[in-house]
């Protein structure tokens, strides 16, 4: 065990497993302590290397990240503490390693749950080779003006008010890291202020003891005091016992050991033979307590009277001259975290993004408002997704139906058709499902697929405008404008395209008002009296009932029409179906294990 | 860590594994257990000795000294263990001011013996002490001066040389094998994370060791390293320690979650009631009302600390509320919602649980008159407390609020204060 001083305002440390507030707590600290440099020179994060950026004050610092505890320990050869936030499992191991490299001297085991065995092992090493563990279940320890170790000491409110943040007269030693910010606040409200506190640990084996830390303070000059929060259970407080006995410790000790209310608990019974031998009696925390006393310490009657036998020890030592008053500074401000700030209303920061559609904070995320489970549970299928998140209204059962039966019927049209031809040369080129979907969907434009959203457009100026399906067609074509949605490469006039036959059979069934779909009817009829070929689309057909459906349900305004046909709403419709067939083509292609495709020459025109 | 008891049987079945596979030497030892669920004619086919030997069974509940409080019954056929086990099972006994049933008995073949040795492996700081005796059994209270003691540094195994001065005085026969038992038990103690091994006493069969009276204690901790090693562990509850069924409940919440939550009834119609964060400080409120002399109107322990959700705070304080408004007489009662200054939990956060609750008991508090007194620091205490001031004027009950600048336990004294004040 060292003899004295474990810190000071250089120290700096290892933060094993990177845990980003407890890190920033520690810079936060340094800065209100005047520190020149930062307490963390480096994070180790197993398997990750680079830079982690934080705040030194105003300033945003980068802090190296090793793979490694060896390397961190070569690169930051002055870094002599340790602090370790691995979990239970990995712990022990990383803490052993740390203490095997030469440069470490203090390892901080933050854990709760390290096996005893193990921590046997890391105890034995540490004393043979004058090593120190604090921990483990410690929170871990500060030297006031200097030091801290990871989240000691909590806020940075709690670190002023306990005036942490310059050096005061008292040690201060605990088993409980909650306990130990207590009486940081304690100490302070009734004596200048801590110099060194040390949570110890929780464990019935800690890697540093109550005493260990008191003999240590009685070598610090710096010390004047201390104060010791044992508790019932083991026999540590007894070692203090003995050094105070030894005249080991020559400053006053204020301690006190909780758990006296253990006699109300109904005992166990002494177990087997044995347990008569074994000091059942003097772990509790009335024996320790009266040992205490006994051997010197000043012990109040409860720990409610802790406080002022604190303060009268501390004053004793002021009128003795023995501690001379601090003359007292004031901490830097440390700026605000923008989140904290935020929170607390301090600043309004503008976000980045909006979202009106989704929802994934609180218990389960929701769909325009929707839950999930209420989407589950009511029996919503893709059609109530997609008015949901596309619409962000639940339409009526039928408007659900229809654009359902849009995407069956739109889901694939074999493997001749120029998306899905592209999807098969590109999954055949051995690319994956992702890409071989991109390029059936690149292919969807105004000639494939892409053609819903002119139709509507153009269907409804001119139905709105009460134009004559003469007017209309001859008025695109002095534009030199095609009429989107009309025109089919194989489909005629005595070969219907049985999709469109299909949805306005639907339509005419469900719908309320069927309007444009006659309209566009209308437009086919005397298109057809032009050539064979000249008949109503898919898209053509999507696109005029669409049109029927937002005008016809009542739930939309015009104004949201226009937007929705504006923006292009319905060409969404094809890319969903549409991605059905050509995912189903990339999976046929590769489980046909099908070869690069390779265009064959006699379907190539060379010429010049 | 946690070092936890486990029953006789498992302690004798994890010897007779292990050695085995530590030493390639088999122990002979035999046991079973009985259970309020154990099918006998099952027991018996499974474990055939049952039908030919002469048996011993005992209670394995915990607690010891069994023989001499007559729950030990000796050289039995298969059909007297039944009866007598029938007899005794889901029985209530009282046990060195311990009451509880019997629930589980250990069944054994009957070992005539002339001799008991003793020995005792202890988990310690800096090593393990390992503790030996000729003069085993009931009469080691007699005869502590002839226990031996070494100590074994952590990282050493059991050498020759340490045990010699244990088995020095041995008859030569024996000796050679004692020591090569006491080493391998050594062994099995580290490798299998035991803290505390007994053996009170074991004797000799046929030349060989063989544990008779067995008391063991794993280091729970270490589970995630000896799942395999262990099997099928139990580690049952102290003997006497039945919970009541709040008591069960809190403890379903605490082990369904990261966070800690405890709660025990000392008085249900105390009038001082806790509810305190964190490990250390509950502790000192509970001891606090004690050492002021209300010792015997405390009602409860409860701690919660590791930053429960809400969700489980608000289980947790019903409960709570639920228990200390139980008994309404006339007389005044206080809760005492206190903690100590925390490092990183979010005050306002589990505050928000405790809130609710109190909401929701509103007509129970008022029928108990019942007075709340709060202490508390640490992250967003401000608004903590600013809620439970908010809550006091909402609901009509007064609320004490304090924060860091008071002592952590003043509200201990002013609880005492107010139900001892004329009404």
């Amino acid at each position: 065990m060292a003899t004295g001083q474990l810190f000071s305002r250089t120290t700096q440390a290892l933060f094993y497993n990177y845990k980003q507030l407890p890190i920033q707590r520690m810079l936060d600290f340094d800065f209100l302590c005047g520190r020149e440099t930062p307490s963390v020179a480096g994070i180790i994060n197993p398997g990750s290397e680079g830079f982690q950026k934080l705040f030194f004050g105003q300033e945003e610092i980068a802090i190296p990240v090793h793979a490694t505890i060896e390397a961190a320990c070569a690169a930051h050869p002055t870094a002599d503490v340790f602090i370790n936030f691995a979990s239970f499992r990995s712990a022990a191991a990383s803490s052993m390693a740390a203490l095997k490299q030469p440069t470490i001297r203090v390892v901080a085991i933050i854990a709760e749950g390290v096996p005893e065995s193990d921590t046997k092992q890391l105890i034995a090493y540490a004393r043979s080779n004058n090593k120190v563990v604090i921990g483990p279940a410690t929170v871990g320890g500060i030297q006031a003006g200097a030091f801290k170790i990871g989240d000691t000491a909590g806020t940075i409110d709690n670190i002023i008010q306990c005036k942490l943040y310059r050096p005061g007269s008292v040690g201060f030693v605990s088993k409980s890291g909650g306990m130990s910010n207590e009486l940081y606040n304690t100490i302070a409200r009734v004596t200048d202020g801590i110099y060194e506190g040390i949570a110890i640990g929780g464990d019935v084996f800690p890697g540093s003891t109550l005493s260990d830390h008191v003999l240590r303070f009685n070598n610090m000059p710096q010390v004047k005091m201390m104060v010791v929060l044992g508790e019932l259970g083991g026999r540590d407080e007894y070692s203090l016992v003995e050094a105070l006995k030894q005249g080991k410790v020559s400053k006053p000790v204020v301690a006190w050991v909780s758990g006296t209310c253990a006699r109300l608990f109904k005992s166990e019974v002494q177990f087997g033979h044995a347990g008569a031998k074994s000091g059942g009696e003097l772990e509790s925390a009335q024996a320790k307590n009266q040992a205490l006393r006994d051997a010197g310490a000043v012990v109040p009657t409860s720990y409610e009277a802790f406080e002022a036998a604190i303060r009268e020890t501390f004053d004793k030592l002021v009128e003795e001259g023995k501690i001379t008053p601090i003359k007292e500074i004031t901490p830097p401000p440390i700026p605000e975290d923008l989140s904290t700030a935020i929170k607390s209303g301090k600043v309004r920061a503008p976000t980045h993004i909006i979202s009106t559609i989704s929802d994934d904070r609180g218990e389960e995320p929701c769909y325009a408002g929707v839950p999930m489970s209420s989407i589950i549970e009511k029996g919503y299928g893709v059609g109530d997704v997609i008015s949901l998140l596309w619409f962000k209204r639940s339409l009526p059962r039928y408007c659900t139906q229809f654009i359902e039966i849009c995407i069956m019927l739109c889901a694939d049209h074999g493997p001749c058709v120029s998306g899905a031809h592209n999807t098969i040369v590109t999954a055949r080129a051995g690319k994956d499902l992702v890409s071989s979907l991109v390029s059936g969907l690149l292919t969807i434009g105004p000639r494939f697929g892409g053609a819903i959203d002119d139709a509507a457009r153009y269907f409804k100026d001119a139905h709105d405008r009460a134009l004559t399906p003469y007017e209309f067609v001859e008025g695109m074509k002095k534009k030199g404008i095609r009429v989107a949605g009309i025109g089919h490469r194989i489909k005629n006039r005595d070969n219907k395209d049985k999709r469109v036959e299909l949805l306005q059979k639907f339509a005419r069934t469900h719908f309320p008002s069927v309007k444009y779909m006659e309209y566009a009817v209308q437009v086919e009829t005397y298109t057809l009296t032009k050539a064979n070929n000249l008949v109503l689309n898919v898209d053509g057909a999507i696109g005029s009932l669409f049109l029927d459906l937002l005008a016809g349900s009542g739930m939309f305004t015009k104004q949201e029409i226009d937007e929705i046909v504006e923006i292009g709403y319905l060409n969404g419709l094809f890319v969903l179906a549409r991605s059905i067939g050509l995912i189903g083509h990339t999976f046929d292609q590769k489980r046909l294990k099908q070869p690069l495709y390779r265009h064959p020459w006699e379907d190539v025109l060379y010429t010049k | 860590m946690a070092r936890k008891k486990i029953r006789e049987y498992d302690s004798k079945r994890l010897l007779k594994e292990h050695f085995k596979r530590l030493s390639g030497k088999e122990l002979p030892i035999k046991s079973a257990q009985i259970t309020a669920s154990t099918d006998f004619t099952e027991l018996q086919e499974k474990e055939p000795w049952l039908s030919s030997s002469k048996l011993v069974v005992k209670p394995d509940m915990l607690f010891g000294k069994r023989g001499k409080s007559g729950l030990v019954a000796l050289n039995l056929d298969f059909a007297q263990v039944v009866s007598f086990v029938k007899e005794r099972l889901g029985k209530e006994v009282e046990m060195s001011g311990c009451k509880g049933p019997i629930t589980t008995f250990i069944v054994e073949p009957f070992i005539p013996h002339n001799e008991e040795f003793y020995l005792n492996i202890v988990s310690e700081r800096l090593g393990n002490s390992i503790s030996f005796s000729e003069c085993g059994g009931i009469e080691i209270e007699d005869n502590w001066d002839k226990v031996k003691t070494a100590f074994v540094p952590t990282g050493m195994s059991l050498t020759s040389e340490i045990v010699a001065p244990l088995v020095a005085t041995l008859p030569l026969e024996i000796k050679g094998e004692i020591e090569e038992f006491l080493k391998v038990v050594f062994t099995l103690f580290q490798d299998l994370d035991f803290t505390f091994l007994e053996m009170n006493p074991f004797t000799l069969v046929d030349g060989k060791p063989y544990p008779l009276d067995m008391r063991g204690e794993l280091d729970d901790t270490a589970a995630f390293k000896n799942f395999k090693k262990w099997g099928d562990i139990e580690f049952p509850l102290p003997f006497g320690r039945v919970m009541s069924a709040t008591e069960s409940f809190i403890h379903g919440l605490d082990e369904k979650t990261s966070a800690s939550l405890k709660f025990t009834v000392l008085n249900p119609k105390g009038r001082i009631w806790t509810m305190v964060a964190g490990g250390g400080a509950s502790v000192i409120y509970a001891d606090t009302v004690g050492d002021l002399g209300f010792a015997s109107e405390l009602g409860n322990y409860a701690e919660y600390s590791g930053a429960p959700k809400e969700e489980e705070v608000l289980q947790y304080a019903r409960v709570v509320i639920d228990c200390a408004t139980a008994n309404p007489d006339g007389q005044k009662r206080a809760l005492v919602i206190g903690g100590g200054i925390a490092n990183f939990t979010d005050v306002a956060a589990t505050f928000s649980g405790i809130i609710r609750a109190l909401k929701e008991k509103e007509s129970k508090l008022k029928a108990a008159r019942m007075h709340i007194f709060v202490r508390r620091g640490g992250p967003n205490y401000q608004k903590g407390l600013a809620l439970m001031r908010a809550l006091g004027e909402e609901i009509g009950i007064p609320i004490e609020v304090y924060g860091p600048e008071a002592t952590m336990t003043g509200i201990c004294k002013e609880a005492i204060q107010f139900i001892t004040a004329a009404a």
